[in-house]
């Protein structure tokens, strides 16, 4: 692949922290990684090697100690709406009612201009993730699967260049996990998005990914690679798929 | 919300009980007091006529009235003055390590000890209760806000530096809505504190008020009637203040925090 075409350049990336004693705890070990536009790349780890670590520098949140992180080639220097974060314990305000969260990140972009533009926009991408009905809800009164459909359609609406998900679904039942699965594929079929899906679930890496990657213990680097070769609807329970799912979890050291 | 309703919550549950305790000490008190045949202590029929009799000749309301607007015009102030204080040392680091220490030495102090103070710098009139009531009122307004703030869920105050948001907006749909709750509980605190202070204040500084009620019915003439009647009062509109800001916590906009 060319150069030009890469979305996200991540080149030799660190991180440590230092803790109580002053001793330097090496987290993220130099990483180095290129995702193509319109890619959807997962990174797999065990539990604690630094994956939101990781993430928190992609989205600008933390600076590494050594390396850079470059979307369409311009340094990341802290966090934009073109890279919109979903994390596993959600963001969703619950002051605000749907509708009013959807219209929140439009504040920052220049999208929609007046009013009724940006709730025409919010009830849009409510009817999209299927939460038409639910537009002047807290999110008090929604069930776990209904706020993550908030959470992905607050960060639809100002279309992001890449959605960064930290293990999104793993707080929800497996059932909800699965149709929310399906549900982000169908969406990001009708919006392209270059997505970097940060999991310890394998499957789900497998279920919905272009492309594989799998990280090392603490400090993390880059232990293998794979390109998930299969076309959607995919089947876990192919061949194929436990194929893979038995590679993976082999450099897991399962 | 889910409804949740036993019958724990339906209003007789709720009213019934708390109403056998007072008569009950209502009554303790009656029967204490027809043995002892004391011939000060008041029966509480005596204190029912004695408040009637303020009713009748219309000085209650003006004692009522008096001590509540001390309370409104220095709590108002107090919650005028805390709320920017609190976000803003919540907010701004420097700022908070620079007065909370300050805070923290005043706070302690009881609002009565203020009292000399007052009367010095502002006499005997309707400033000084006011001063009383905004100084002890406006430390755990302040205090709690701030405490809002720190307590802010980073996840909020990421997504919104995420979406890249002014600060106009982060301010308006974030910092203040996830603190309204906190504010609330502040409000609670300091209207309960000002209702306090003001009694205090008016037992020795003013010529009307609750406060000022107790003790004239007291030195003209031993009305221990009134006196006992007017802590009923000031005991019954406390509970209505009280009641009057928990209202607050209905707000849609507040609500979330009490909930699940």
């Amino acid at each position: 692949m060319s150069a030009e075409k890469m979305k996200i350049e991540i080149d030799a990336i660190t991180k440590g922290f230092t803790d109580a004693r002053g001793k330097v705890l090496p987290v993220v070990g130099g990483i180095g990684l290129q995702v193509a536009e319109g890619e959807f790349l997962a990174i797999v780890g065990p539990s604690g090697c630094g994956k939101s670590t990781l993430m928190n520098m992609l989205a600008g949140f933390e600076q590494p100690d050594a390396g850079s992180v470059r979307i369409d080639g311009r340094p990341v220097s802290g966090p934009s709406p073109k890279a919109i974060v979903i994390s596993q314990q959600g963001s969703v305000f619950p002051w605000l009612t749907v509708q009013q969260n959807l219209m929140f990140g439009l504040n920052g972009t220049a999208h929609a201009e007046t009013a009724q533009e940006r709730a025409a926009l919010a009830d849009h991408y409510a009817a999209m993730v299927g939460l038409k009905g639910f537009e002047n809800a807290y999110p008090h009164e929604l069930s776990g699967g209904m706020l993550k459909r908030v959470e992905l359609a607050r960060a639809f609406i100002v279309k992001p260049d890449i959605l960064y998900l930290d293990e999104p679904f793993s707080a929800l039942d497996a059932l909800m996990n699965m149709r929310m699965r399906n549900e982000l594929l169908r969406i990001l079929a009708e919006e392209r998005h270059t997505v970097l899906l940060i999991t310890h679930d394998v499957e789900e890496a497998i279920y919905m990914a272009d492309r594989i990657v799998v990280l090392s213990p603490r400090p993390t680097t880059i232990q293998a690679s794979f390109t998930v070769d299969m076309p959607h609807p995919r089947r876990i329970a192919s061949v194929q798929a436990q194929q893979l799912r038995e590679a993976i979890l082999a450099q897991l050291g399962l | 919300m889910t409804s949740r309703t036993t019958r724990w919550d339906s209003w007789p549950a709720r009213v019934v009980p708390p109403m056998l305790v007072i008569g009950a000490i209502v009554a303790l008190w009656w029967w204490v007091v027809a043995r002892d045949d004391s011939a000060i202590f008041p029966t509480p029929w005596a204190v029912l006529t004695g408040a009637w009799e303020l009713v009748k000749d219309g000085t209650l309301f003006e004692h009522i009235g008096a001590s509540l607007m001390r309370v409104g015009i220095g709590f108002g102030l107090a919650l005028v003055v805390a709320i920017p204080l609190g976000l803003w040392m919540g907010w701004v680091t420097p700022a908070y390590r620079t007065l909370n220490p300050l805070f923290q030495m005043l706070r302690p102090i009881s609002p009565i000890a203020w009292i000399p103070l007052a009367i010095l710098w502002f006499g005997v009139g309707n400033v000084s209760p006011v001063f009383l009531i905004f100084i002890s009122s406006v430390f755990p307004m302040v205090v709690q806000t701030i405490s809002g703030v720190h307590t802010i869920e980073r996840r909020y105050l990421r997504a919104a530096a995420n979406f890249g948001v002014p600060r106009s907006v982060l301010f308006r749909q974030v910092v203040i809505p996830a603190v309204l709750p906190e504010v609330v509980v502040g409000m609670r605190i300091g209207i309960g504190v000002a209702w306090l202070v003001v009694v205090a204040a008016e037992m020795i500084a003013l010529h009307s008020g609750l406060g000022y009620l107790i003790m004239d019915s007291r030195n003209a003439g031993n009305r221990y009637d009134l006196v006992v009647a007017s802590m009923v009062i000031i005991g019954l509109i406390g509970l209505l203040l009280d009641g009057l800001t928990r209202l607050l916590e209905r707000l849609k906009t507040v609500r979330w925090r009490y909930v699940r």
